[in-house]
């Protein structure tokens, strides 16, 4: 299978939690195995659309357990023969494998997936993907040449990772406590996008657009804008380095930095 | 029936709470972080090839750019 594989470097390993429950796009080769008419198959793949439910294969890394996954779109290609091309869109942890072969089932002959490639992973799509051997000759080309331009070529920063989930931009004077893991209060948001909701995943930013830390919201978008105090979302994974801000609150009895 | 809207093609207001500055001494944008820095805090969007598993293709790109950690999101299967 190929395709894109977001590769995350040293710190924005970090960041993998987020990517693992992005969304995914696949193009997909089925193979049929029996004679089908394409208004049949086009039929079936539609009623795969929105949840369905899925155990784990075999020869896999999580919890054999039923699960219910989303396919957010499901859109038939071509027909040739007995191969079936189609996109789908789908939550991540989704089995395409085992996608086609229940595609199979309902349409009474089986089948199963022949090919697949990978054409989105969260934000990260395929337009813009790079092979290995490119990135190799960049990376040789950047460390001769110590020219910036090839590094850009392959390495993207980590928020890219994070452009779709929702963010809360926080003060500086805010970012040094989330760097130590403290949880994100009312008072250090600025500005925050809509759409959160109670327990969805979120990304604290800075007003320099850095990734400071995700974390779990403990609040909608509308309830958070009218928090005068309080906790508006606990850190989970702290992504920027500690002492990158300067440390703003106060401890003990030393108060040595006033709050801007 | 509404198809359930996949998390790419969200859109999301920007809400302001209120306004505040930043220092430019502390932190920098992303797009302006040093080599090593962007290094360190960098993805990369990768094509996966076909035969080897995320994982050895993972670790290839360790060995290759001569890093300490990698990471991957989300396993192609072989």
């Amino acid at each position: 299978m190929t395709g894109v594989l977001p590769v995350t470097l040293e710190e924005s390993t970090k960041v993998v939690q987020a990517l693992l429950y992005s969304g995914k796009e696949y193009v997909c080769v089925m193979k049929v195995h029996g004679d089908v008419a394409e208004d049949q198959v086009r039929k079936v793949l539609k009623e795969f659309e929105d949840a369905i439910y899925q155990r784990p294969p075999l020869r896999a890394s999580v919890k054999r357990q039923l699960r219910t996954r989303r396919i957010y779109y499901l859109d038939f290609l071509e027909m040739d023969g007995r191969n079936v091309l189609f996109k789908v869109g789908c939550e991540g942890g989704t089995y395409i494998r085992k996608l086609c072969f229940d595609v199979g089932e309902v349409l009474g002959c089986g089948a199963h997936m022949q090919e697949l490639r990978r054409t989105r992973a969260g934000p990260f799509v395929e337009d813009n993907c790079v092979r290995l051997h490119d990135m190799a000759y960049w990376f040789m080309q950047w460390q001769e040449k110590k020219d910036e331009k090839f590094l850009k070529k392959f390495v993207q920063p980590m928020e890219r990772a994070l452009a779709s989930v929702p963010k809360i931009y926080i003060r500086d004077s805010a970012v040094d406590a989330v760097c130590h893991g403290a949880n994100l209060t009312a008072p250090g948001v600025l500005r925050l996008e809509s759409g959160i909701m109670e327990g969805s995943l979120l990304a604290v930013f800075s007003l320099k657009g850095e990734a400071v830390a995700l974390a779990r919201a403990a609040a909608s978008s509308e309830h958070i804008l009218s928090m005068d105090h309080g906790v508006v979302a606990k850190v989970e994974r702290v992504l920027m380095p500690r002492g990158t801000y300067p440390r703003c609150w106060k401890s003990g009895e030393k108060v040595d930095e006033q709050k801007p | 029936m509404p198809r359930t809207v996949a998390p790419w093609e969200v859109k999301r207001e920007t809400l302001i709470r209120a306004e505040d500055r930043t220092d430019p001494s502390f932190g920098c944008k992303p797009e302006e972080r040093q080599p090593e820095e962007s290094m360190k805090f960098g993805v990369i969007n990768l094509d996966k090839p076909a035969g080897p598993s995320s994982h050895e293709v993972a670790a290839w790109v360790k060995r290759i750019l001569k890093l300490e950690h990698v990471g991957h999101g989300g396993t192609l299967e072989a």
